[in-house]
């Protein structure tokens, strides 16, 4: 399961690139773009504060399409294949949601050695296990979360959808672009409730030494709603009836 | 080399179902898909469902393979019932679906191993079964291939192959050889037969082909509007309709009225993307 979820993502060259182009688009034109606004402001480097923005956003991405790529398996037909198969629905989604994972958490490496030839330093390499950790907490939730709206939807129209009122909204407002700390006070309340919010601020934990929720909560929280929506993934998925 | 061809099964075990299914419902909202239906298929029969467009082919067909719960009624599938112990009955069926179910980002030989990793084939066996069965539907010399560059008849065969490649006591075909063309029905049918000849491996199929019946099905069941009008042998079937091919008998007993059936949310999906 999990191996065939990396064999057709390296068998799609063009998946790769395009994945790999946006945020790379993301962190050139903003970073380049912000990085002298925010350096006056007194904020320090921006590729810096944005580089783990980047990194969840393309984990996020990822993960959570790799979820909904159940719908795809459905409309091919391969999703049949896989039901009436001696494995229990448990299994398949774990091996599901941790191949989808494993492709989100290589994404984000390669937006990370990409970043470091901007200009992007890690304050210490020997933080890189935590980070990969934190990573792949990152990636199974929102691989979880995919896989739960998957197995809801049964065509491609709700997709949009989802992409407009969920995904647009999780990234912009989860303090990947800017500093929590400084923006309004509606905006802080909004990414406190935003889960990617905590992804991101442990990652920036990890990499420059600053958060701002604090390590424990992050880990906390982004722990826990993984295991939950884990949890209803599975559940949802196992009431698929084809 | 001349074999005789083994008898199909002992006295004993022909007297047993390995398909039972007893007042089997299912129900989509204010529509009776399935409705009280009951039957059962011999070891090493081959059974066919026959049946328009609609009739609840398929549904049933779901029920007994674990992937649609029924609304009531008991299926047995092997001795094990699905909803309760849908392992068992997972593994002792092999399944050809009515649409490709393959993995076209896979080759061949992929998506054969990962079938088999699926069905817990023993490693060390996992590789000469496979060998063997791509040869047996031919794509062995093609099994590098992505299958997206197969033809519509490679792929199915390769589904044959894969519904096989576990050992199973069952194999369901729906509708296996819709499109094909004739050379390649024959193709697939022989294999069918062979197999249920040597293995004694009971065959489930539906079709809309007569001829098809006529030739290979031990058993027939007409299915219509969620119920079986009638079952028997072929010979059975013609004596009781009067009629002197089954598909005369087969629209005496279904009428002549097209059926219409909505398209499903795949359906439209596909016909979107074609544009």
């Amino acid at each position: 399961m999990w191996l065939r979820q990396l064999k057709r993502y390296f068998r799609s060259k063009a998946r790769i690139f395009g994945s790999i182009g946006q945020p790379l688009l993301f962190l050139v034109a903003l970073g380049f773009g912000f990085g002298p606004t925010f350096a006056k402001a007194g904020e320090g480097d921006y590729i810096q504060f944005l580089t783990p923005g980047i990194i969840t956003m393309s984990i996020l991405f990822t993960a959570l399409f790799s979820g909904i790529e159940i719908i795809w398996d459905r409309q091919f037909g391969f999703l049949k294949e896989t039901l009436v198969a001696p494995v229990s629905r448990f299994e398949i989604v774990i091996g599901k949601t941790l191949g989808g994972a494993t492709v989100a958490v290589f994404q984000g490496l390669i937006i990370a050695i990409a970043a470091m030839f901007i200009g992007f330093k890690p304050q210490d390499i020997w933080t890189l296990p935590l980070a990969l950790l934190i990573m792949m907490l990152i990636a199974i939730l929102f691989a979880a979360l995919g896989t739960a709206i998957a197995s809801v939807l049964d065509d491609m129209q709700g997709f949009q959808l989802i992409m407009n009122f969920l995904v647009m909204p999780l990234f912009f407002l989860s303090g990947a672009l800017f500093p929590l700390d400084e923006s309004p006070g509606f905006i802080q309340v909004i990414a406190m409730i935003n889960p990617l919010s905590y992804g991101v601020d442990a990652l920036r934990g990890v990499f420059l030494g600053v958060t701002h929720f604090g390590y424990t909560t992050d880990l906390l929280v982004l722990g826990i709603l993984t295991a939950v929506v884990w949890s209803i993934g599975s559940y949802l998925f196992s009431r698929i009836e084809v | 080399m001349l074999q005789t061809i083994p008898k199909k099964c002992s006295m004993m075990e022909c007297m047993e179902n390995i398909i039972e299914v007893k007042n089997l419902t299912k129900k989509f909202k204010d529509l009776v898909a399935v409705d009280d239906v009951s039957f059962g298929v011999k070891k090493g029969e081959i059974f066919a469902f026959l049946g328009p467009n609609g009739a609840g082919k398929s549904t049933t067909i779901k029920m007994m393979t674990t992937v649609m719960r029924p609304t009531s009624g008991e299926i047995k599938i092997n001795g094990f019932r699905p909803e309760t112990e849908a392992h068992q009955v997972r593994k002792s069926f092999g399944i050809v679906f009515q649409d490709s179910s393959l993995d076209d980002k896979l080759t061949a030989y992929e998506n054969l191993k990962y079938h088999g990793i699926l069905y817990g084939v023993p490693r060390a066996d996992l590789k000469p079964r496979i060998e063997k069965m791509l040869k047996f539907v031919d794509l062995w010399k093609r099994r590098k291939d992505v299958v997206k560059k197969y033809s519509g008849g490679m792929k199915r065969r390769l589904e044959v192959a894969r519904g096989l490649l576990h050992h199973p006591e069952i194999f369901f075909l729906d509708e296996p050889t819709l499109g094909l063309d004739p050379q390649t029905r024959n193709y697939i049918w022989k294999y069918i037969k062979n197999l249920n000849q040597e293995k004694n491996i009971t065959i489930f199929f539906t079709t809309h082909y007569m001829e098809e019946v006529e030739q290979m099905a031990d058993r027939v069941a007409i299915i219509d509007h969620g119920k079986i009008i009638i079952s028997g042998t072929v010979k059975e079937l013609l004596e009781q309709t009067g009629k002197e091919t089954l598909e005369q008998a087969f629209i005496e007993l279904t009428g002549r009225d097209i059926r219409e059936e909505d398209a499903s949310a795949v359906d439209q999906m596909r016909n979107q993307m074609r544009h």
